[in-house]
């Protein structure tokens, strides 16, 4: 039994298919990258898995005593979290809102649970600061801090690099991968291929051609050749990580275009992945 | 001067008004924190326009519902002893007090307004504003057409901008506005937790599993009774005053969510102490003498904000 079973999904908004027939597994001590164009589909998966929205038709199960609720998420940012007045503790504490159920406080055990995140986080210098004083890195830190109080199990990260400059772009996949170590099952959604394959055990790619697989397999496969510029993509230095990063965000910059200029804007809220 | 606020608050419609004064600050003040962060800072001043709106509808169906007394008054008809007894007190209390028709109509529109604030931003924004003028025209047109006083700016202008109302309540009026807003502290209170965790990420509150539906219908339900009892205070088209300045000067200040909404609590209540006892002293309207204070403290407070701000960075 995995953890999470999707079978036959249908996913889009007001009737309108953006992914159709998705069938894909994740087990205990899984790290899977959902990548893929922009548009494509991603985030509308994400929102699905969680519970936001609803698929227009299959099925997601949970396994190995995993509940719905029971998932920590890291959401992109938002236009109200910028400037938001709240302490890193306060955010922190909240993670443990699903724990809490109807009770109105926070117990004593939820309390160590938060402190103990931000610790894991290294964040727990900050726990007084403003939220929105902090760098984008250190956001994101505690944020994950968060979602960690939410769960034991499985993370969900909606694109958490994105906006990071590429010193703290590693320091927060050494982070992600340090957690897949500790026994946490990972979801990530990206539009960084090259790492994907690098850290991922499973790649599910979506689009024209959907791919499900390990991330071995996935290297072999004709799209992500035409993304990675040779068969040994965990071999590159940085610098060449981010030339190719560049070239990417110009071609999706295109893409957009070419997009816009047919009228077919993406679907809803949920297409636009930057 | 210290001898006349002295005697003044001898005097009991002085103290009745201090009382709701303070109590309605406090409430507003506290959920204005919510709705500053929702980005929800005009559906006060909408909703504030919408009870006007009702308040004109009631206005008319009060003379209508005192003719339906009236003919109950006949004694039963049709109908068994009983019913007719809790008709005829359901109908004279409604024809007496506009109040539950006002807060039915503004909860029901606050509904509308935050579900639909929710899916498309603009969308959102335009529902207000047409909302929110569609009821002021439609209750001025209302009042103008039905209207049995003879000094009809005078009502509307008392309803708009906040009347001397509030030295003149009753001391059921007092004990109505004192018990709901104590139920909206408490509510408040024990949904602290939650109601931070809607604002600050409803997509990570509703994935872990928080419902978050429910809570967002319980604030709308509590801004709407908020708005329906300031109205009586500083009048409708103030009201936002009320709900906006607090939190916003509390978060020039103050870097934590628990420390905003304390201090906007004590900003707006202490603005409306001041605002009240300056308006009785120098016998200016009531309303706009609290947002006049309201907007002295928040250029305070921006001050004190720059300052502490240049410091801490």
């Amino acid at each position: 039994m995995a953890q999470l079973t999707c079978s036959g999904l249908t996913l889009g908004y007001e009737g309108q298919a953006v992914l159709r027939e998705l069938s894909f597994t994740v087990h205990a001590g899984d790290y899977l990258c959902i990548v893929g164009e922009n548009g494509s589909g991603k985030s509308t998966l994400m929102k699905t898995v969680l519970g936001l929205m609803k698929p227009l038709s299959g099925q997601i199960e949970w396994g190995e005593g995993l509940h719905a609720n029971e998932i920590g998420y890291l959401p992109q940012q938002t236009v109200v979290q910028k400037d938001f007045p709240a302490t890193v503790r306060e955010i922190v504490l909240s993670g443990c809102q699903g724990r809490a159920g109807k009770r109105p406080f926070y117990s004593r055990e939820e309390k160590r649970l938060a402190r103990e995140n931000m610790e894991r986080m290294g964040v727990t210098q900050f726990a007084r600061r403003c939220y929105r004083n902090l760098s984008g890195g250190q956001q994101q830190r505690v944020l994950l801090a968060r979602a960690l109080c939410a769960t034991q199990k499985l993370l969900l990260l909606d694109e958490p690099v994105s906006g990071l400059d590429p010193m703290v772009t590693a320091e927060m996949y050494d982070l992600i991968a340090r957690l897949h170590q500790e026994g946490v099952t990972v979801i990530m959604i990206s539009h960084d291929i090259a790492a994907a394959v690098r850290y991922a055990t499973h790649i599910l790619h979506v689009g024209q051609h959907v791919f499900f697989g390990t991330a071995e397999a996935y290297r072999q496969t004709e799209m992500a050749r035409r993304f990675l510029p040779g068969p040994d993509a965990a071999g590159k230095t940085q610098e060449e990580e981010k030339k190719h990063r560049k070239k990417k965000d110009k071609k999706k910059g295109k893409k957009k275009e070419k997009k816009r200029a047919e009228g077919k804007g993406t679907a809803g809220k949920g297409g636009e992945d930057e | 001067m210290f001898r006349t606020i002295e005697m003044y608050l001898k005097v009991p419609f002085v103290q009745y008004a201090l009382i709701v004064g303070v109590l309605i600050a406090l409430c507003s003040s506290l959920l204005g924190v919510t709705l500053v962060l929702k980005r929800f800072s005009f559906i006060g001043d909408g909703l504030s326009h919408v009870a006007f709106g009702a308040m004109a509808v009631a206005g008319v169906l009060q003379p209508l519902l005192k003719d339906v007394v009236k003919e109950l008054a006949k004694g039963p008809t049709i109908l068994n002893e009983g019913i007719h007894g809790a008709i005829t007190g359901v109908v004279t209390f409604l024809s007496a007090n506009s109040m539950p028709f006002v807060l039915l109509a503004t909860t029901l529109s606050a509904i509308l307004l935050l579900r639909g604030g929710k899916r498309t931003r603009i969308k959102g924004d335009a529902a207000i504003a047409m909302i929110s003028v569609g009821a002021l025209a439609l209750g001025y047109m209302l009042l103008s057409l039905f209207s049995a006083s003879t000094n009809l700016s005078g009502d509307v202008c008392s309803t708009l901008f906040g009347s001397t109302s509030i030295l003149t309540l009753t001391q059921a009026e007092v004990w109505l506005c004192v018990s709901l807003s104590a139920v909206v502290a408490v509510i408040f209170f024990l949904f602290y937790n939650k109601i931070f965790a809607v604002t600050f990420d409803e997509d990570f509150a509703r994935a872990s599993g928080t419902g978050v539906d429910a809570y967002n219908l319980l604030i709308a339900v509590v801004i709407a009774v908020i708005i329906v009892l300031a109205m009586n205070l500083v009048g409708s088209l103030l009201i936002s005053a009320l709900i906006i300045f607090p939190a916003m000067s509390a978060m020039r200040v103050f870097r934590s969510f628990r420390g905003v909404t304390v201090c906007s609590a004590v900003f707006s209540v202490t603005c409306a102490l001041l605002g009240i006892l300056v308006s009785i002293v120098f016998s200016t309207p009531v309303g706009s003498t609290i947002v006049a204070v309201d907007i002295v403290g928040f250029l305070i407070f921006s001050v004190i904000g720059r300052i502490r701000g240049g410091i801490a960075k």
